[in-house]
């Protein structure tokens, strides 16, 4: 039986983990192998890096730190933050992504998404939507959440399919950083839209609410940041939690 | 020994050489090439595969001699080749993603989409799945049953000759996901991605 996934993901800016586990004991708490290799070696089923790096000479910091995290993780790696064209997503996977996530680009130009599955396949292709509720519906935002584009959020999930992409990265805007829950009614109502797995993010603050985003949200994985990097639970917990209410996972 | 990892364009298999390197530290020399001359001489080689199965098989072809060295290495001198993922699916007569497209025909068989059921399930069948191992093959030495493999596919492997199955996994039908035929060995998952027990498979083609 196929598992429900948990994925702890770790904000990298300037190469260096600017969100990620904040434990005492930890020898620097900076450095993106030894956090990744922390989680994966505590169960987890994905790794993520959302790259917030925010000026372009910078840039290049990202791919340093997948080529290093992969050469020592070997779990799925899914980078995200910034990629633009069919060529960052190139690089990005030659350094040892092993899925890139497109936000703002898919948004602006969905050919990056149709070029980048047929290069390189559907299987490391995940779109990342934003989406911040407007009334009875949804709409995506671009820019890390600071421009609003106006476009429906469950259209354009069903697009982005059509597209090629292989999986969903949906962030509710309104619960990120909130950690009162994912909206589990975009997620249901976005999964149930598509055929391809949905990720659900923003809102987490307690194992219940990973829990409910499987459940009621009908994601195929669940992502999350703060809860696990300030030891709150580790992923082994949160696994064991699902596990007691009927989810399966992988142990 | 040579390990010879097979890089014929075709996605990426930056996670393939990672894992073969991290495992064979530095007993066994692991090449990354496309040069037929090295291929012909290895002891053993891995064809990864990503993205189509038409995609792959015309990638292949595309170096001029790559796919009769192969057919050498694996036919006549009987030498051990794992397949991955797509470098499983090839193995088969014919794959029908994108086009109808002739495979490798190694084990006889055909590569068809997993049936989702009207969207019952969905595609590609990504994450961890356990694997239900049906023979003893020997790249699953201290293996256990219903170990927790990472796969993503949306197409499946159906061989003819199903004494050739090795492991099996449960998405929406019971597919296959791992082929040990002689000196053929292949897997669906992703052993390169599926944490220790990925590594342990890999340790076992190193050391066949």
């Amino acid at each position: 039986m196929l598992k429900n996934r948990i994925i702890p993901c770790l904000d990298v800016k300037n190469g260096r983990v600017v969100k990620g586990i904040n434990f005492v004991d930890l020898k620097d708490a900076g450095d993106p192998v030894e956090q990744a290799k922390i989680y994966s070696d505590g169960g987890a089923d994905e790794i993520c890096f959302l790259d917030i790096t925010a000026s372009n000479e910078n840039r290049d910091t990202i791919y340093e730190v997948v080529e290093k995290t992969s050469k020592k993780c070997f779990v799925p790696l899914t980078v995200g933050g910034g990629v633009r064209s069919v060529d960052d997503i190139n690089k990005l996977l030659n350094c040892g992504a092993d899925k890139v996530s497109i936000n703002t680009a898919a948004v602006e130009n969905s050919k990056v998404v149709v070029d980048s599955s047929k290069k390189f396949g559907s299987q490391c292709i995940v779109v990342a939507i934003d989406a911040k509720k407007k009334g009875n519906k949804w709409e995506v935002f671009t820019h890390g959440g600071r421009n609003n584009s106006g476009i429906d959020a469950l259209e354009y999930a069903k697009k982005m399919e059509d597209s090629g992409a292989g999986e969903l990265l949906v962030t509710s805007m309104d619960r990120d950083g909130t950690q009162v829950g994912y909206d589990i009614e975009l997620m249901s109502k976005i999964s149930s839209k598509v055929n391809i797995p949905l990720i659900a993010s923003g809102g987490v603050g307690n194992l219940d609410h990973l829990v409910e985003g499987i459940k009621s949200g009908k994601a195929s994985a669940v992502l999350a940041a703060s809860i696990f990097h300030y030891g709150k639970y580790s992923v082994k917990e949160a696994k064991q939690y699902l596990e007691s209410k009927g989810i399966p996972v992988r142990t | 020994m040579n390990v010879t990892i097979v890089d014929y364009k075709s996605g990426n298999i930056s996670s393939v050489i990672n894992s073969f390197k991290e495992v064979a530290e530095n007993k066994v020399k692991i090449e990354v090439t496309s040069d037929i001359s090295k291929i012909k001489s290895t002891d053993k080689v891995v064809l990864p595969g990503q993205g189509s199965f038409k995609s792959c098989m015309d990638a292949l072809q595309s170096i001029k001699g790559l796919v009769d060295s192969l057919n050498e290495f694996v036919m006549n001198k009987k030498k051990p080749l794992l397949g991955i993922c797509v470098g499983l699916q090839m193995f088969a007569d014919v794959g029908y993603e994108e086009s109808e497209t002739k495979g490798l025909g190694w084990i006889s068989g055909k590569v068809t989409k997993i049936d989702n059921q009207n969207g019952k399930y969905k595609l590609p069948h990504i994450g961890w799945n356990q694997i239900n191992i049906v023979k003893g093959s020997k790249i699953f030495k201290d293996i256990k049953d219903k170990s927790h493999m990472y796969f993503v596919h949306s197409y499946e492997f159906v061989p003819t000759d199903k004494n050739s199955i090795s492991a099996t996994t449960d998405y929406s039908s019971k597919h296959v996901c791992a082929v040990e035929k002689e000196n053929i060995f292949g897997t669906q998952f992703h052993p390169e991605k599926s944490d220790k027990t990925g590594l342990k498979i890999i340790n076992n083609f190193i050391n066949l």
